[in-house]
């Protein structure tokens, strides 16, 4: 094939556009200057957001991929920038998010030399990757950059670096692109064993109580028809993990709720209930499992996921089935015998009724003047017909959203599951907005998360990118607080915040809102917000005292679950 | 770390830069020590053998090897306890030349541990012996009593007693693989 000599720079430009890249969420600097300098060039064939923190480019390329399902690109300078996208990388890799990040590097004649901001990125990266290169030379740049995609967007999907080094931009390579498609070290999608599958529809078709516990694995597999297919063909209800919510719809008749912490009391009552738990693309992360010594001991339990890593690891599995789920799904569904389990579905009512009872009414229909972050959520929810994304900070505001968000789609939630990054939701969002433009992107946060990386309210103006931010303002640390005032007898220490005007902020980077005092005037706020075009920001004052219920104490078994401070679920 | 055993890791990785440190985190991770180490080519071209023991117990190998495997560019990661491998180790004994010549027990000592001499000078003698981690202390602990300048041991290498070949397998696997593709 006829190739020609071109400066690596361009070559890395050329390999992200011949992967389909579309956006590259980015920060320029001094080692990655040459790259920065062919990007120009390329201004019509790819879109650069410049971003304001290296952070953020790392959280907004995550929203980009999570809503997608695409390879989110970073493109930041070496030293310091490098060092900012640590908590985006771990963030990545614990929540499974195609990134590929490229950090400028200095001159490979100066590398271990301390030269002015070296720093080395691939020591301190591989922990966090899913695969961490340093590309040296020039000749190098199709071949790393075509591995990158590969791996970090098949199978378990996570973030790859590519460490650029200056003189592997500026010299010249032959480019000629060859995606890959073959590692001989790594297969993204082994083949299903059969006599796996057999086990595991054997232990289904017995099953009296069977429970699934979905997770994002099924999202990622884009394994939604077959999960609900499975459900309805077995008559088993499911839950799902935060990250799986949106795997299957709010109003499923089979959808039980969230599992975990702060998740649905049936679901985690009846995860010691059942006689078979059918876990699929799911970690048993102790936000989840409580104390895994005394979870769901009883039942046998079905282990479907693509990493093999994850079998045993922090619970012990029955069967486990290697695959991608949707793939495993589609093996395991002629298996499967209908069935009806009327009496086991029944026996969720009570724990429904219960959290109904005594969680969900007083969270969305309070008998108090204050708002609380539940009633809010519902309401944004609802006012978009259940049909937008919901991107989340961390904290209160989070779980609480996600609770009483509802969904109709897949790839509905945005939020940082695993590492729980407060400020990873600002910039997520605007990923999210610019990953699927068609949907209207609802991001709540709290004024703590918020003030994490409140300098991307400038990429927005900047991009005019369209993110409707609802601010749940307690003055407070919320969760933090929440613990203090339930295991630390309400020494609140270091958790009160006096917080800044943020209707002012926001209108200082050319963004409306206003700030929300009293329940009256939030139905009116929220249609203003969803009305307008263009990013809105509502601050809304929220009751201090509010918490989040259900709560399983960490570490406590999953049946131990508190109604509210003072009463716990018999 | 008495109630753990001494479990023997191999791993086999492609030649690339960084991997025995994508290796060893994951023992830090999990507050392992690496008690030896050695690392060299293997019977297949091209890919690298790491040789690690560590003190441990056999659920927690097995999620480290699952995790070792997980990085991409290894192949194939294995534990095995020391029933399962032929192992052996080498070990090198810097003594001064005029305690050998002194006295002649010394000489005693080389003979019943099946130890050699590598190299002879005026001012010292260096001693080979390969073999068990006990064999190469007990003429440690021998030659100590007369003088020992340095001592240094290697890491243990080792071979499966399998009749599989488990990497040669995996390798015809992949090549069928990438064939199909």
């Amino acid at each position: 094939m006829a190739t020609e000599k071109i400066r690596g720079a361009e070559a890395l430009i050329r390999a992200l556009i011949a992967e389909q890249t579309e956006y590259i969420f980015g920060y320029p600097g001094g080692a990655i200057m040459p790259v920065f300098d062919v990007l120009y060039d390329y201004r019509d064939q790819i879109n650069h957001i410049l971003v304001r923190h290296e952070q953020g480019a790392t959280h907004a390329a995550q929203g980009y991929a999570r809503v997608s399902g695409k390879t989110g690109v970073v493109l930041v300078t070496s030293g310091p920038a490098a060092t900012n996208i640590i908590t985006g990388l771990s963030d990545a890799m614990m929540d499974s998010t195609p990134l590929i990040v490229i950090t400028g590097q200095v001159g490979s004649s100066l590398l271990g030399s301390d030269a002015f901001q070296e720093t080395d990125v691939v020591g301190i990266t591989q922990p966090v990757t899913k695969w961490s290169y340093q590309i040296r030379r020039s000749d190098e740049i199709a071949w790393a950059v075509a591995r990158a995609f590969y791996i970090a967007g098949n199978g378990r999907p996570g973030p790859v670096v590519l460490d650029f080094a200056k003189d592997a931009q500026t010299g010249l390579t032959d480019f000629d692109y060859q995606p890959c498609q073959f590692i001989r070290s790594y297969n993204p999608y082994p083949a299903i064993k059969p006599a796996e599958i057999d086990e595991a529809a054997r232990l289904i078709n017995q099953a009296r109580k069977p429970l699934i516990l979905a997770g994002q694995g099924v999202i990622i597999a884009q394994a939604e028809a077959e999960l609900a297919a499975l459900a309805e063909k077995a008559d088993i209800p499911v839950g799902c993990t935060l990250l799986g919510l949106s795997a299957i719809p709010t109003d499923h008749p089979l959808y039980k709720g969230m599992l975990g912490m702060h998740g649905s009391v049936a679901a985690n009552i009846k995860t010691n209930e059942c006689d078979l738990l059918i876990a699929i693309g799911m970690r048993f992360d102790d936000r989840v499992t409580g104390d895994v010594n005394q979870y769901a001991r009883q039942a046998r339990i079905i282990h479907i996921d693509i990493d093999p890593s994850e079998f045993n690891k922090n619970v012990k599995c029955d069967v486990s089935v290697l695959g991608d789920a949707r793939a495993v799904l589609q093996a395991l569904l002629p298996k499967v015998e209908p069935a009806r389990h009327t009496e086991w579905l029944e026996s969720f009512v009570p724990c429904e009724e219960a959290e109904r009872v005594k969680v969900i009414e007083p969270e969305i229909h309070p008998q108090k003047p204050l708002m609380n972050m539940g009633e809010v959520a519902r309401k944004v929810s609802e006012a978009t017909g259940n049909e937008s994304i919901l991107v989340t900070d961390v904290g209160q505001n989070q779980m609480l959203s996600a609770r009483y968000y509802r969904f109709k789609h897949p790839r509905s939630l945005v939020t940082s599951g695993g590492l729980g990054t407060m400020g990873f939701g600002l910039p997520a969002a605007i990923g999210a907005k610019i990953g699927n433009p068609d949907r209207t992107v609802c991001f709540f946060t709290g004024d703590g998360g918020i003030q994490m990386t409140i300098q991307e309210l400038g990429t927005i103006m900047q991009y005019g990118i369209d993110v409707k931010i609802i601010i749940l303002n307690n003055n407070f640390l919320g969760m933090v607080r929440q613990w203090q005032a339930l295991f630390f007898d309400h020494r609140y220490s270091e958790t009160p915040m006096l917080n800044p005007d943020f209707t002012m902020i926001a209108a200082a980077y050319g963004i409306d809102g206003e700030r929300v005092a009293t329940r009256e005037e939030l139905d009116d706020a929220i249609e203003r917000m969803l009305s307008h075009r263009g990013s809105y920001l509502l601050d809304v004052q929220i009751d201090p005292d509010g918490m989040v219920f259900p709560m399983t104490p960490a570490g406590a078994c999953v049946t131990h679950i508190m109604l509210n401070a003072t009463e716990k679920y018999e | 770390m008495t109630d753990k055993t001494l479990y023997t890791v191999t791993v086999y990785s492609e030649n690339q830069v960084g991997l025995l440190n994508q290796i060893s985190i994951i023992f830090t991770r999990r507050q392992l020590n690496i008690e030896s180490l050695s690392v060299s080519a293997s019977a297949a071209e091209g890919i690298h053998k790491f040789t690690i023991t560590t003190y441990s117990d056999r659920e927690t190998m097995e999620k480290l090897v699952k995790q070792i495997e997980k990085r991409i560019d290894v192949l194939r990661a294995f534990f095995y306890t020391d029933d399962e491998i032929v192992f052996q180790e080498v070990a090198l004994y810097k003594v001064p030349t005029d305690k050998l010549l002194d006295d002649s027990r010394i000489e005693e000592l080389i003979r019943k541990h099946n130890a050699r001499i590598l190299e002879v000078n005026r001012t010292y003698t260096v001693i080979e012996k390969s073999g068990h981690t006990d064999e190469t202390q007990a003429l440690f602990e021998e030659l100590s009593r007369y003088e020992v300048m340095q001592f240094v041991r290697s890491g243990r290498v080792a071979i499966t007693k399998s009749t599989v070949e488990h990497v040669s397998l995996f390798l015809q696997e992949q090549q069928y693989r990438q064939n199909q593709l």
